[in-house]
């Protein structure tokens, strides 16, 4: 046969390597204690379960639905997020249901960024951004959190921009910031003032706010998540992701959205309507009633998105003092599912391993082949510039059945006594 | 002052450069328009008997429906969570293994097979995976109305070339075999610019199926230029007569420059479920899924495990009475010959369909009904398409 003389295209060189595919292959091995990719192993609550056997079964809802969203979800998302924000939202107009959240950071990039824009975005990050933000042909600025305390616990909290850093990284290319509160990986919950920071350089140089809110219910006592987009002169500029998968524990459900103004969501629904054009439509039904079911008790705290994040505390606070009890200093996270934790204490030397990677990648398949324990490298999750500051931490993920936890507490408990 | 206003008005003259730019991409240039946001919008508003977009008002089988109920409510609550980025194990190999069956060939479920949502996310990852600025890419009219604003977004240049209709003898009604593609003409369109061409067989909207001759023309053009081929192919089962569908992937020389196309929703009824899949070569596929990793990166699971189902059942049935793609190409074939007949008797001159469940009708002995307006921006069918629809009572698209 003769050769096929065709590469890929400009847009995706060297975008192929990816840190999960890397991963999850190797953790995959049941015998491991899986602690790295975020997907719960709890069970989503068992009405959302109920819904979805109950829209599968009415026939018309096997076939296509409205390509910007199903007329019953986006109806259901408004009234959440109207309650949320505190402002109108049309569901026909103001809202894009995509893919999960992943499909709608891709949406919101492909609608408003283009070569010669630049993109800010906060270090460490979910992977995902750089490399949507290159195949967009723009060019990404990084802006690392950097931790500001010298003490023996430290908090998610302690991490902060420095703004005269922030407002440098900002010109007249810049066309987007991607905020993303609560964070991953860190677990930070930005605070009012810290926003307003973000807001006023937004404003002062017409910049765009890309905010994935994916944790936007898992924030635990002592704060609060607080959307950028309604601070003043900000709903004009944002768009707003949020994520099924995060708010119900179902990941494999694949559905998220986009929330912002007419003139702004009108262009994603372009891309939207020109890449996949309609999302699963038993799948959206579902979650419609599972977001009314909810949407009627959120004065009361047994509303799935508050108990959701109490259950998650108590696992955290576990997490931690497993890590604690190892001899590691985690980062208590005030949101999100996820923990990091400095591993150089432990000093483990890998200098002796072959391959030209990162500290944290070479100490995580460490950790999988030698104690059966999966994380994911932090250096994963920032540009060039900062892999040095970060390639002495790993993450894991905390919302896993209490079994789950029992083994890694074993697996850490021990720890000490196999390396002595 | 004077330095801190000059810097004003630089900061002044920036943020004026920047509002006068639309916010939105470059990309989206001319790609705003869609024909199914507007039809179905006029549909649901008027009609009671909806002929218009392509989705089956019966359920999927029997045996899909059970299959999806059991992922959902069974013991393994994790088909709710993330599942394989490039296919659910279980799907990709009955995939790999029904296709390979097909083909001849020995499939790798991890590399020659990738699962996307529906059959449009799959053209979307080919497009943005292989179209680079200023690349042609030879479409076939008519065409199902992606393809062209999916090129233009990858930055292409479309080129097209007309299935031209023939006379049919006397008496007869025209069938979809009855367009053709004049071969020289098709020859001329290649360029050294070209990249692609997409080739859809069972045509949507005529409902042509392809003979292997008309295939090896195609064939023998993409080696000679060295261009690939995405074949678009979701309507395979759905092929009357004893047709046969052939699988271009099959012909001398294809295998390694063409991405087939399949989708969930065709074979199965079932639209709304939204699992499509690519089959291909790994050295092309692995450009895919770098699409794919940096677009949606995981499709829903559960779908994909009751599809994976459906086919295992499909595969042990395969050819028997009892196949569901035979009963569905039966009950099918007998839909299409009612529609035909009823068309036929009211006026209209219905284009006999090979396969899909689309059908085409001429229109122009109603110019009396709904007279031309030579000025008009809206070309005649959209207009009669309009007029059908709030006046008696059905729809159907242009």
């Amino acid at each position: 046969t003769m050769a096929f003389r065709h590469k890929n295209t400009r847009r995706i060189e060297g975008l192929d390597s990816n840190v999960w595919v890397e991963f999850t292959k190797v953790a995959a091995d049941p015998s491991i204690v899986n602690l790295g990719q975020g997907l719960p192993d709890i069970s989503p609550p068992s009405y959302v379960k109920e819904e979805l056997a109950k829209a599968a079964a009415v026939d018309r809802l096997n076939q296509y639905t409205r390509g910007f969203g199903h007329p019953s979800l986006v109806k259901a998302l408004s009234q959440v997020y109207e309650r949320v924000c505190g402002r109108k939202i049309d569901p026909l107009t103001d809202i894009l249901v995509t893919v999960g959240a992943y499909g709608s950071l891709f949406s919101t990039i492909q609608a408003l960024i283009e070569e010669g824009d630049e993109v800010i975005i906060i270090e460490p990050f979910y992977d995902c951004y750089e490399p949507m933000v290159k195949m967009a042909g723009a060019k990404p600025v990084f802006i690392p959190l950097r931790y500001k305390n010298d003490g023996s616990s430290a908090s998610s909290a302690d991490w902060v921009l420095d703004a005269a850093e922030l407002a440098n990284k900002f010109n007249s290319k810049t066309k987007a910031i991607i905020l993303n509160t609560p964070h991953n990986p860190i677990g930070k919950v930005f605070t009012r003032e810290e926003l307003q920071v973000i807001a006023d350089l937004c404003i002062k140089h017409d910049s765009l706010c890309i905010s994935d809110e994916v944790y936007e219910w898992l924030v635990y006592k002592g704060n609060k998540h607080i959307k950028i987009a309604t601070l003043p002169g900000m709903w004009e500029r944002t768009i707003t992701i949020g994520s099924a998968g995060k708010t119900y524990s179902v990941t494999g459900w694949k559905l998220g959205w986009s929330i912002g103004p007419q003139n702004l969501i009108k262009h994603l629904q372009v891309v939207h309507q020109n890449t996949l054009y309609t999302c699963p439509t038993p799948l959206q039904e579902a979650l419609a009633q599972a977001f009314w079911i909810d949407y009627k008790r959120m004065d009361d705290p047994d509303c799935y998105f508050y108990s959701l994040s109490r259950e998650l505390e108590s696992k955290r606070d576990r997490m931690a003092q497993l890590l604690q009890e190892a001899g590691l200093k985690p980062v208590i996270p005030d949101g999100g599912y996820f923990m990091i934790v400095d591993v150089s204490t432990l000093n483990v030397d890998l200098s002796d391993v072959g391959e030209k990677q990162p500290y944290d990648y070479k100490f995580v398949k460490w950790m999988i082949t030698s104690k059966k324990l999966s994380a994911i490298p932090l250096s994963a999750f920032c540009g060039p510039e900062t892999k040095r500051q970060f390639e002495k931490y790993i993450r894991f993920c905390f919302i896993k059945k209490d079994s789950t936890l029992d083994a890694a507490e074993v697996i850490l408990k021990n720890w000490n006594k196999e390396t002595a | 002052i004077a330095i801190s206003k000059s810097f004003k008005l630089t900061l002044f003259l920036s943020l004026q450069a920047k509002m006068s730019k639309p916010v939105q991409a470059q990309r989206l240039e001319g790609i705003d328009k869609n024909i199914w946001v507007e039809f179905v919008k006029l549909a649901a508003t008027y009609s009671t008997v909806n002929l218009g977009q392509g989705f089956p008002d019966f359920p999927p089988p029997d045996f899909l429906k059970e299959a999806f109920v059991r992922a959902l409510g069974g013991e393994n609550h994790m088909l709710h969570q993330y599942t394989r980025a490039f296919g659910h194990p279980p799907l990709v190999k009955i995939l790999a293994q029904f296709f390979g069956k097909l083909l001849g060939r020995d499939l790798d479920p991890m590399t020659d097979v990738m699962v996307t949502v529906g059959a449009y996310q799959a053209l979307f990852c080919c497009f943005q995976a292989f179209v680079d600025e200023g690349d042609e890419v030879i479409i076939i009219e008519p065409f199902f109305d992606c393809y062209e604003p999916m090129v233009k977004m990858a930055g292409g240049t479309p080129v097209f070339v007309p299935l031209r209709p023939k006379a049919p003898k006397d008496g007869k009604l025209m069938s979809s075999a009855d367009w053709q593609l004049d071969p020289a003409e098709l020859a001329s369109k290649f360029s050294k610019r070209t990249k692609a061409i997409v080739l859809n067989s069972p045509n949507n909207p005529l409902g042509k199926v392809f003979s292997r001759g008309e295939l090896e023309l195609i064939a023998a053009l993409c080696v000679k230029h060295d261009i690939l081929c995405i074949s678009d192919e979701v309507y395979e089962w759905l092929v009357y007569d004893g047709k046969e569908h052939v699988r271009i992937a099959s012909l001398q020389g294809m295998w390694d420059r063409t991405v087939i196309i399949g989708s969930a929703g065709k074979t199965f009824s079932a639209t709304g479920w939204k699992v499509g899949w690519t089959v291909g070569p790994s050295r092309l596929l692995q450009h895919l899924r770098t699409v794919h990793q940096n677009s949606v990166y995981h499709c829903a699971t559960a779908a994909q495990e009751a599809v994976a189902q459906g086919f295992q059942r499909e595969l042990e049935h395969y050819g028997k009475p009892d196949s569901y793609f035979v009963q569905l190409a039966k009950e099918l074939q007998q839909k299409r010959d009612w529609l035909v007949q009823s068309l036929d008797a009211v006026g209209m001159k219905p284009i006999v369909p090979e396969g899909t469940y689309f059908l085409v009708a001429d229109i122009s002995e109603f110019k009396s009904d709904v007279p031309d307006v030579p000025d008009s921006e809206e070309p005649y069918d959209s207009r009669f398409a309009k007029w059908m629809v709030k006046n008696k009572v059905n729809a159907s698209g242009p």
